[in-house]
């Protein structure tokens, strides 16, 4: 049965979005096309990146920031430049607050040790508490636990209920005024939920405890202003977003980024050295240690190029379009179980599912003998399977250049998979 | 990798269920959450039974009925040298082809030699076989210590 409407709206012109990714035309397995479907993982570098990458290893490869020569400059001149775009990318009011760093791990790691070794106001200790959700990426629940054993500071988190959606009714009792710290995602990455921002940022204002936002899985498919979320701190991570690895973000408030003391130290991040004390460039280097991911965030400011150049708000309903199509056929499925939210509202692409009683790795490896690659396990949120009693899921994910078709290729897929466990 | 003789024993898992035993072990993969209970029960130097119970993939459940198949009735010399021949195929990374001396000792576990060549799938394959390793040792040193 074939259920696909006549026209979907909202999709973007994929025939032509595919051409800018070579990778997509690989055959796998003896000749079979490529369903990539484990976006949410990684997404595919577009031509553009990539030959940014090598045209800065050509041309203009050198260390940043120190050096008077021409490479020096240019090779600055890409690395700033990329901050620039990253800052319009994002809304920031300045383009001092965005650092860079090589993933949102460490971008959430670095929120989580400046507050440890803070002054007051910010200081986590004993006598207060974090806050973060049950269905975070263990990025942002391992951070905060080491803050929490560290300092002492109670550490709590929101549960969810059993559509996937965080359960806030008891938001004044996990958001009190002992909340220091409250840090959470804002689309899951195994459940897809779109979290309600505004609720969240709400409480812990009245409490006067910061926000941090893990923007990995909404950066890249979705308009993010950091504005509007009053976040504030965000992380993201380029590779989701069409960009090289090795590459994230941290985007903080200027008046903090002043305020708390830098995590690591080394060249870069210093204003004047003697042997016996330090004082720091302001930010963002002073939360920068080191010789940067140059070539990699030159990557990551053409991806953001990329994307803008698309835009947004059109990737956004092209992803809509297609979870709702995709969520429409996988409930055709006989024994198909879809772990999170079973509509598209306020929901992001990344489809986690079980099928009756098949292990998850059995169906990654069928599927993958077809050539479609999806992700099976527990995503890094193993929370979330131990809430919904199961050991792992499959998951299938989609970004800007997915189609139709590679939802139907799916579908028959795990047919497929049915009947050769059945 | 799915030969038809491990979706066999898959669907039609042989001696699964927990019985009485020396000494019981519980295992897990972390990275995919396949479990197992195992229980070894000795007579003398002979294996009397190997039962359990587990979760898991295809891979993992097949396995363990196979060990099941392969183990029950043999010498505990003779066991563990099967499981030495069966530990040397699934590290193979698909670089053994199993000749008939080797298909000999280990029967219906030949049929794992391509599970060899996923990294990832190789623990599946292996769980039970560590665990009985595991409960055998265990069982061994109750019957030494009485
Ligand atoms: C929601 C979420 N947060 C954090 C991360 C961590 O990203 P990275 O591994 O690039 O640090 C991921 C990606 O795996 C994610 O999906």
């Amino acid at each position: 049965m074939n259920s696909r409407p006549a026209v979907l709206t909202g999709l973007l012109d994929t025939e032509g979005i595919r051409k800018d990714f070579p990778i997509l035309d690989r055959l796998v397995h003896d000749g079979k096309k490529l369903v990539y479907l484990d976006n949410a993982a990684t997404s595919q570098t577009p031509r553009q990146v990539i030959d940014a990458l090598s045209e800065y290893y050509e041309n203009y490869n050198a260390n940043v920031h120190r050096g008077v020569h021409v490479l020096a400059e240019e090779a600055t001149a890409g690395y700033e430049g990329a901050r620039d775009k990253v800052a319009a990318f994002i809304n920031a009011p300045s383009r001092d607050e965005v650092i860079f760093t090589k993933n949102a791990s460490e971008s959430l790691n670095l929120v989580a040790n400046m507050l440890g070794w803070a002054d007051e106001p910010y200081r986590v200790d004993r006598d207060t508490e974090i806050v973060i959700t049950e269905m975070e990426h263990h990025s942002n629940i391992v951070p905060w636990q080491l803050l929490a054993q560290r300092t002492g500071a109670k550490l709590k988190w929101f549960g969810l209920t059993d559509d996937g959606r965080l359960d806030l009714s008891n938001i004044e009792e996990v958001i009190t005024e002992k909340t220091k710290v409250v840090s959470f995602v804002l689309v899951s990455n195994i459940l897809g939920t779109v979290n309600p921002v505004e609720a969240i940022v709400r409480r812990a204002q009245q409490v006067g405890a910061l926000v941090v936002v893990d923007a990995s899985q909404a950066a890249p498919h979705m308009p993010v202003d950091v504005q509007a979320l009053q976040a504030d701190f965000v992380a993201f991570t380029g590779h989701k977003m069409c960009g090289p690895t090795g590459i994230g973000v941290l985007w903080g408030r200027q008046e903090l980024l002043e305020d708390l003391p830098p995590f690591l130290g080394g060249g870069e991040m210093i204003e004047t050295v003697s042997m016996h004390s330090s004082t720091y460039a302001p930010a963002p280097h002073k939360f920068e240690a080191g010789t940067p991911p140059i070539a990699q965030a030159i990557g990551l400011g053409v991806a953001v190029d990329y994307l803008t150049s698309i835009g947004m708000d059109k990737i956004l309903a092209h992803e809509h379009a297609m979870t709702e199509y995709a969520i429409g056929r996988l409930l055709e499925v006989p024994d198909l179980r879809v772990i999170g939210p079973t509509t598209a509202e306020e929901r992001g692409a990344a489809i986690s599912f079980t099928l009756g009683d098949i292990h998850p790795h059995d169906v990654g490896q069928v599927l993958d003998e077809q050539g479609i690659a999806v992700r099976v396990g527990h995503h890094c949120a193993r929370p979330v399977c131990l809430r919904y009693g199961i050991p792992a899921t499959t998951r299938a994910s989609f970004y800007l250049y997915s189609t139709p078709a590679e939802v139907d290729a799916l579908v028959d897929g795990l047919e497929h998979v049915r009947n050769f466990f059945g | 990798m799915y030969q038809d003789v491990i979706l066999d024993h898959y669907k039609h898992p042989h001696g699964r269920g927990l019985r009485d035993g020396d000494a019981e072990v519980h295992h897990v993969n972390p990275t995919c959450g396949d479990e197992i209970t195992l229980r070894v029960k000795l007579k003398g130097s002979t294996i009397e039974d190997v039962s359990y119970e587990g979760q898991g993939c295809s891979i993992s459940q097949a396995s363990a009925s196979v060990l099941n198949d392969l183990l029950v009735g043999k010498e505990i010399a003779d066991a563990q040298r099967i499981q030495g021949v069966f530990l040397e195929l699934m590290q193979s990374k698909g670089r053994i082809e199993p000749d008939d001396a080797m298909e000999e000792v280990l029967e219906d576990a030949v049929a794992f030699a391509g599970v060899s060549k996923y990294p990832a799938r190789v623990k599946c394959a292996l769980l039970s076989w560590m665990a009985w390793k595991d409960a055998t040792a265990q069982a061994l040193s109750v019957e030494e210590s009485v």
